[in-house]
């Protein structure tokens, strides 16, 4: 049996942490969260993480391997350099509550600033709606989100510069355009894109799209057909003038 | 001396899953005061992990599909032990609950014709599991979750409820600790839905969650409500065998829908060695015929891949005792072959099985396109649970109401599969509505503070074991999930499970003794130390009703009792708590089965 050692960030009582050196006997096909649990059952049974799939499903599980924003669950030991220790810390652009655990709540309070799901009258008289599977492929990318906020933790305008009231970050510019462009949502969240969700502010970096462990194309699929709605409707001069003559 | 921030609510739902957010959705929109808990985050519940499908007859891909078809399926697949009240609302109303999701949000997959699309599963006679990909669970949940949070429901997150607390035997309120701060409270409430889904975490090899310990079938017993067929285990025939850390993770039945078929490590295609007599006539003959069946032949009958679950698990284990079995001790499931049938096989696959590809490839380094997966049972849903009025939820305690995986009665002895996500919609809903309506027609039991005192004393107790040098939970938590795994799993028998009682016994002593290290902040010792408790509790409920079912039906096999007895079809088994704190075991009989019902079952079985 090999061994592997950790170096673990735990928190202290005075609110700092330091890295915690552990040890874990590696079986074949052994993920990250494995070895955290190990420890936990071993070593340190106070050692707060949070998981609840272990399949990369629920989105719990997040934190820095390595200094990278990935699934624990999902990160085979043997995707890692062994012969040097293994660092796993929580995501950084979270508030801490303990060793692997972040207060991630400011993203729930974000989703309820979003103007909800609201469907168009029905297709059929049944009052059931007709869609293409195109059509609906294009949001199902969207909707594979597992809220795992990894998207969330590298953003820089998040993560460095703390706009957190100003800019909603990519897991909600993603949910947002899942609304905007699914085929049975009449509501308008342009202006509100614009005004309070600040997607100005991303310079489409791509940072986000390289971490999420659904493999959303959070930029080009998303991001980018949004800023453009927002374009179109408030700086395009030709569309600015053909409204003005609409109304 | 009330020593705890108390918060006051009409109606209390503990458990965010599927039927916790439904009920809760539905006790809103009665205009009552809603509070909703749950262990987790909110949306990480375990329904989000569901993947192939919610089983609803909405006739859109078969228009020989119907109620009573889903009614006598889930009857036929339960054999006969069901509440058959409840399996016939949830085939009557599974069809508006989907719709009504799609009007909240969820983007189902489509038909040709842009309506909803519905694929097969095992048990179901015509293809009937409303899917999104194979991550049904998570637009579930997401769209219950996303509708939910703009109806005024209070949502007290990663919060555990310890104790039910009652008054004159009514259900008066909970009470629980929240998981950063360690800190107790009180929620007073007029009804309380218990949604706390299931209690697989009692066995080694599971696809459950670790907030899967029965935490509500354990608070209901202990409150003194009945629990009902707790023998009735579902082992999911494909769970993941290898590499060993990721056994028991699940693989869905979906891929069986699509065509996946199983196999020995001789390349025999045994599922067609024993077809049950009352599936004969439904079963493909060859296997050019269950081909034709999965890609949506009408005039085809099914591959014995889509026989019931509990069914497929015990040839699976066949083939692994008769030294047939594949190199890590399970069999192969090979969707890989269609290639042979289809020309973007590869490109199929990845598209109706997403998730599936993800968790092969990432987790087991297998492309699942290219080569079979290596499979085995795991444990995965518990048919029992807390015992139901049919209508209303309501367990034998007033303004005590329950639904979801942690509710008995629509499943019998087996669950089809999808028919879980159709029953938090349906039954989640039901819960939420006769919970308000209690409220408004009840008036309110008062909390005693001393009950709630003694409750938080017997939670804190694992701090004060630790100065006598108490055990490690989690050593405790294994030792209980080896022992139930070896003694009342899939083959079962008499002395083994009195062997289980015997070693339960030494467990309690053992948990009574459970110690934690640390303060009381965020520390999962010490909630491990609590889920132990509710694991004994239900472990024993599950072993006592075993015993008590002297014959071999749905989930539960026993090799001394190997078949069915006509006489075990008239009652359920139900557990409840006696006075001086034992268990007792009772036979409660079957409710008789109006005609008309009757009648579409005997219909059906042509
Ligand atoms: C991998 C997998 C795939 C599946 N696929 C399908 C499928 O395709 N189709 C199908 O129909 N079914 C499927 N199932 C089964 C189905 O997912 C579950 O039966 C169902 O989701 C249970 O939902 P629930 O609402 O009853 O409970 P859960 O979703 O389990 O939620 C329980 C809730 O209760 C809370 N809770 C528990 N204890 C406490 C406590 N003490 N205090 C406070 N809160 C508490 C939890 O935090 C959680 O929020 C699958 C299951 C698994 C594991
Ligand atoms: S692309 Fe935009 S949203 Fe994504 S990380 Fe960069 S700035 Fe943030
Ligand atoms: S978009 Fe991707 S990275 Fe962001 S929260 Fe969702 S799953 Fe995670
Ligand atoms: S535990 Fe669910 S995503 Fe890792």
């Amino acid at each position: 049996m090999t061994r592997a050692s950790f170096k673990v960030w735990r928190t202290d009582d005075s609110g700092g942490g330091h890295f915690a050196d552990y040890t874990v006997d590696v079986v074949p096909g052994m993920v990250v969260l494995d070895a955290i649990h190990q420890i936990q059952a071993t070593a340190a049974p106070d050692m707060a993480v949070r998981w609840n799939c272990k399949a990369g499903k629920c989105g719990s599980c997040s934190a820095e391997i390595n200094g990278n924003p990935r699934l624990m669950c999902m990160t085979r030991l043997n995707t890692l350099n062994q012969l040097e220790p293994i660092t796993v810390e929580p995501m950084r652009a979270f508030p801490p509550i303990k060793d692997l655990v972040t207060d991630v709540s400011w993203n729930f309070r974000v989703k309820q600033t979003i103007t909800p799901f609201t469907p168009r009258p029905a297709d059929a008289p049944d009052g059931t709606w007709r869609m293409r599977q195109q059509d609906v492929d294009r949001v199902q990318e969207f909707r594979k989100c597992i809220e795992c906020f990894l998207c969330q933790d590298v953003c820089h305008i998040l993560r460095d510069h703390h706009l957190h009231d100003e800019f909603i970050g990519p897991r909600f510019l993603t949910f947002a355009a899942a609304l905007e462009m699914n085929p049975l949502d009449a509501a308008d969240r342009v202006p509100a894109l614009k005004e309070q969700h600040g997607i100005g502010y991303c310079n489409i970096t791509r940072c986000c799209t390289k971490v999420c462990p659904e493999h959303i194309t959070i930029t080009e699929n998303a991001i980018i057909p949004l800023k453009e709605r927002v374009v179109d409707r408030y700086f395009d001069p030709v569309t600015k003038l053909f409204r003005m003559f609409q109304s | 001396m009330n020593t705890f921030e108390t918060l006051d609510y009409d109606v209390l739902v503990i458990g965010a899953g599927g039927a916790g957010l439904r009920a809760a959705i539905e006790a809103s929109a009665a205009g009552v005061k809603v509070g909703l808990i749950c262990k987790s985050l909110l949306g990480k519940a375990h329904t989000v992990m569901a993947e192939g499908g919610v089983a609803a007859a909405l006739a859109n891909v078969d228009d020989r599909d119907s109620w009573k078809v889903h009614f006598a399926d889930t009857m036929r697949g339960g054999q006969y032990v069901n509440n058959w009240r409840m399996a016939e609302l949830h085939a009557r109303e599974a069809p508006d609950r989907v719709r009504e999701l799609e009007a909240w949000g969820a983007v189902f997959d489509r038909t040709k014709d842009g309506r909803i699309l519905q694929r097969n599963f095992g048990g179901h006679r015509y293809p009937r599991l409303a899917h999104v990909g194979d991550r049904t669970g998570l637009e579930l949940i997401r769209t219950l979750q996303d509708y939910g949070i703009h109806r005024g429901i209070d949502v007290h997150m990663e919060f555990t409820v310890v104790s039910l607390l009652t008054s004159s035997g009514q259900a008066a309120g909970v009470i629980g600790y929240e998981r950063e701060r360690g800190r107790f409270k009180v929620f007073r409430a007029g009804a309380v839905v218990l949604a706390t889904g299931g209690a697989g975490r009692a066995y080694q090899i599971t696809s459950n969650s670790w907030e899967g310990t029965g935490d509500g079938h354990a608070l209901a017993y202990q409150a003194g409500a009945d629990l009902m067929d707790m023998e009735f285990i579902q082992f999911h025939p494909t769970g993941m065998i290898w590499p060993p850390s990721v056994r028991g993770i699940l693989v869905t039945e979906g891929v069986r829908g699509e065509g996946g078929i199983l196999l020995n490590k001789e390349g025999r295609r045994f599922m067609f060695d024993d077809i049950p007599d009352a599936y004969k006539n439904q079963t493909a003959t060859d296997e050019e015929e269950g081909w034709r069946y999965t890609q949506g032949d009408k005039s085809a009958k099914r591959p014995p891949e889509l026989l019931t679950r509990d069914h497929v698990a015990r040839c699976i284990m066949r083939e692994v005792k008769a030294g047939r079995g594949s190199p890590h001790g399970g069999v192969f499931l090979d969707i890989a072959w269609i290639k042979k049938k289809l020309r973007n096989a590869d490109e199929h696959i990845k598209r109706k099985l997403p998730s599936m590809y993800h968790q092969f490839k990432e987790l087991g380094d297998i492309d699942i396109t290219k080569e079979p997966m290596e499979v085995g049972p795991t444990t995965h849903y518990i048919m029992g649970g807390i015992r139901v009025d049919g209508d209303s939820q309501m367990s034998s305690i007033p303004g005590l109401f329950a639904a979801g995986e942690c509710a008995a009665g629509i499943n019998g002895a087996n669950r089809l599969g999808g028919n879980s996500l159709s029953d938090l919609l349906v039954f989640g809903k039901r819960a939420g509505e006769h919970a308000a309506a209690f409220v408004k027609t009840h008036s309110r039991a008062g909390v005693d503070d001393a009950q709630a005192a003694r409750a938080m004393g017997d939670a804190l107790r694992p701090f004060d074991a630790a100065a006598g040098g108490g055990e490690n939970p989690f050593t405790i938590q294994t030792a209980l999930q080896d022992m139930m795994q070896r003694h009342v799993g899939i083959v079962r028998n008499e002395a083994e499970i009195q062997q289980a009682l015997v070693e339960l016994e030494a467990l309690k002593v053992r948990a009574a003794r459970a110690a934690v290290t640390g303060h009381r902040e965020y520390n999962p010792g010490w909630h491990t130390a609590i889920d132990l408790s509710n694991l004994l509790t239900v472990s024993e409920a599950i072993s006592r009703s075993a015993i008590e079912r002297k014959e071999s039906r749905g989930g539960h096999f026993r090799e001394d009792y190997p078949d069915r007895k006509p006489e075990y079809a008239t009652f359920n088994i139900v557990t409840r708590r006696k006075a001086d704190g034992s268990m007792e075991v009772v036979r409660v009989p079957l409710p008789p089965m109006p005609d008309e019902l009757k009648q579409i079952i005997e219909e059906q079985k042509a």
